[in-house]
């Protein structure tokens, strides 16, 4: 039975100029411990169907069409999509937390860090503020701050970027969730503290169990870190499977076309290769494949406008199969 | 010539400056970056001295003074300044150094107090509103211009009116027409910080919604508030004098500088002095709480240099 299990998750924004679907009928599951990435460009809906799982949406204009995410523990199974708001708050930061993307804006700046620290502990744990501080202390010094019992004193901007997305991640983790979210938590950093942040992530999450979903763009940094991939283009998941079928043998042409675009992969000299064309703009009823305006692969305008069948085209490998954008996709269905 | 980039400022001598990596015991909090701030600004100080001066003049000064507030001597009458009585005494013969002393103590005390209530009430209203947005906020922001289309005179003369000319009555009515204001200012300050990333954090972290504004949106518009409090104690206690002034505020025999600067202007043509000292400590007040107001604002602002 898996950890949480993710099935036709829809979520939609209600704008002035029509309903723009972000999220458009996902689903996967994530294992106890397993560490799941999702990569695809800005806007294709990564983050949304993760902030909606812990009901984070602004609503309005935002609306969770449908969709179930069960997630289940010793305790029990719950729906993360049609539970109550109390029901939430318990899961969110004592289950499942998230780190963000920015750490310059993620902490308080009136707080101290202590506090801000304790604050999970305090309202999810039978406590005493004596013990959330040793705690506190303790969370510090296991993501590399040294000198802990002093910096824990400190306030967010005596402290630098790096070590702010390392006390966001001892937040995260204070509780000891099953479930840690990070939304491209490297993307704000410096390059050399970006492997240092993702080194932290997996040395915790080999500490403690917990299963990671990361949000990246980076193919790079989802290589050496997922087992599990899922590539998402225009609010759907276009292929997913595991690190190996996703970088050894892609299929998407999308994900082939990102793996194109990773600068370190292509010859010295060249020009960089770039998708062609914009992300589809995501309002109104959706026709056809979303990817075939921008795909290389020739398809003629009556397959452009077939829908796409998702299927799973070895064990564990899921590709949606189009003529535009899987070649030869008719071996498949 | 002039090396614009001081590519080799061989000359230039930099002074090392001793780094004690030690000395960082305690995180310094913004607030303590906004209390150093505050205290190079000369005029701030000065007038936080002054001002604490006079406070003490109206709250300690009476337990040293020989002379009541209320003592009247008719056969004296009004005298100018003399020894006997430093600031001269009024057409009843009360000692005008008594009668300011109190007085100060009145309107000190309903700057405070008032402005008090009134940003008890405002920001709480302002942040819930702020922050519950959509059809709660509208709500609440439509009840508020219907209280600022309401004159305020009218509002406190039918709440003396209706329970009776009470002090205490006075300093929760002028703060209930304040906190209008700083309703609006918060919920403005709110809106643009629960955008904010930290405030998602928290919501992830499983905070209830009364703990997030609290403990984590409040917090973050104490800065803006408590500038906008500086300056709001003056305007009370100005709106306390126009309406002692009015007849509407404290009554005798007790006195407010509003009430000493009204018996002052009724016979100002024969007893100047009767006007001209209440009017002086009033405005050196206003003055003062004035630049504090002022200092603070540039103390809080993020964007001030911090050195």
């Amino acid at each position: 039975m898996p950890l949480l299990d993710v099935q036709n998750l829809r979520t939609s924004f209600h704008t002035r100029n029509g309903v723009l679907r972000a999220v458009d009928g996902i689903s996967f599951t994530l294992d106890r411990g397993e560490t799941l990435g999702i990569v695809g460009e800005s806007g294709s809906g990564k983050s949304v169907s993760c902030y909606s799982l812990l009901g984070l949406i602004p609503m309005p204009p935002g609306k969770i069409e449908g969709g179930n995410a069960y997630y289940e523990d010793d305790k029990g199974k719950v729906d993360l999509l049609n539970c109550s708001e109390k029901q939430l708050r318990k899961i969110r930061g004592k289950r499942i937390s998230m780190i963000f993307q920015d750490p310059m804006t993620c902490l308080n700046p009136y707080l101290r860090v202590s506090t801000q620290l304790m604050e999970p502990l305090l309202i999810h744990e039978k406590i005493s503020k004596k013990d959330a501080l040793k705690k506190a202390i303790e969370a510090l010094e296991e993501v590399g701050i040294q000198d802990a019992p002093r910096r824990v004193n400190m306030y967010p901007h005596e402290f630098s970027g790096g070590m702010r997305q390392r006390v966001m991640i001892a937040m995260a983790l204070i509780n000891k969730p099953d479930i840690l979210i990070a939304d491209e938590p490297t993307t704000a950093l410096d390059v050399t503290v970006q492997a240092q942040i993702m080194d932290i992530i997996k040395q915790r999450q080999r500490d403690l169990g917990t299963a990671v979903i990361l949000i990246t763009h980076d193919l790079g940094v989802v290589a050496g870190f997922c087992e599990r991939i899922n590539v998402m283009y225009a609010g759907k998941i276009v292929e997913s499977g595991t690190a190996d079928h996703i970088f050894k043998n892609p299929k998407h042409a999308y994900t082939i076309a990102l793996q194109k675009s990773i600068p370190s992969l292509q010859g010295k000299g060249k020009e960089l290769y770039t998708i062609p064309g914009m992300p589809p703009v995501l309002v109104g009823a959706r026709r056809g494949c979303a990817f075939a305006a921008r795909s290389d692969l020739p398809h003629t305008p009556e397959e452009a406008a077939m829908d796409g069948v998702f299927k799973e085209i070895e064990p564990g490998h899921c590709v949606e199969l189009h003529p535009a954008t899987v070649v030869n996709y008719k071996q498949y269905l | 010539m002039v090396n614009p980039l001081n590519l080799n400022p061989k000359e230039e001598q930099i002074p090392e400056l001793p780094v004690d990596l030690t000395q960082v015991e305690e995180g310094s909090s913004l607030w303590a970056d906004a209390w150093y701030r505050l205290r190079k600004n000369r005029f701030a100080v000065f007038s936080i001295i002054v001002f604490v001066l006079i406070a003490l003049l109206s709250y300690v000064g009476p337990l040293f003074y020989s002379y009541g507030y209320t003592e009247q001597n008719l056969i004296y009458g009004a005298q100018g300044p003399s020894l006997e009585h430093f600031f001269g005494t009024d057409y009843l013969g009360r000692d005008l150094l008594a009668r300011i002393m109190f007085g100060g103590r009145i309107s000190i005390g309903v700057g405070f107090i008032a402005t008090f209530i009134s940003l008890g009430i405002g920001v709480l209203y302002g942040a819930v509103s702020g922050y519950a947005g959509g059809k709660v906020d509208n709500v609440m922001m439509r009840i508020v211009d219907i209280l600022y289309a309401m004159p305020y005179a009218i509002f406190i003369i039918l709440l003396m009116v209706l329970f009776g000319r009470n002090i205490f009555l006075l300093f929760f009515a002028l703060g209930a027409v304040q906190w209008l204001t700083v309703a609006r200012i918060v919920r403005g300050q709110v809106i643009s910080i629960k955008k904010q990333e930290f405030i998602e954090a928290a919501i992830s972290l499983g905070l209830p919604t009364n703990r997030i504004i609290l403990r984590h949106v409040i917090p973050n518009v104490l800065g803006v508030v408590i500038v906008y409090a500086t300056l709001t104690i003056p305007s009370v206690m100005l709106l306390e004098a126009f309406l002692s002034f009015l007849g509407l505020g404290v009554q005798p025999p007790m006195a407010s500088w509003g009430v000493l600067i009204k018996d002052g202007a009724e016979n100002m043509t024969v007893y100047p002095w009767m006007l001209l000292i209440p009017s002086f400590f009033f405005s050196l007040t206003l003055f003062c709480l004035n630049f504090v107001g002022d200092g603070l604002r540039d103390a809080l602002d993020p964007r001030s240099s911090k050195d």
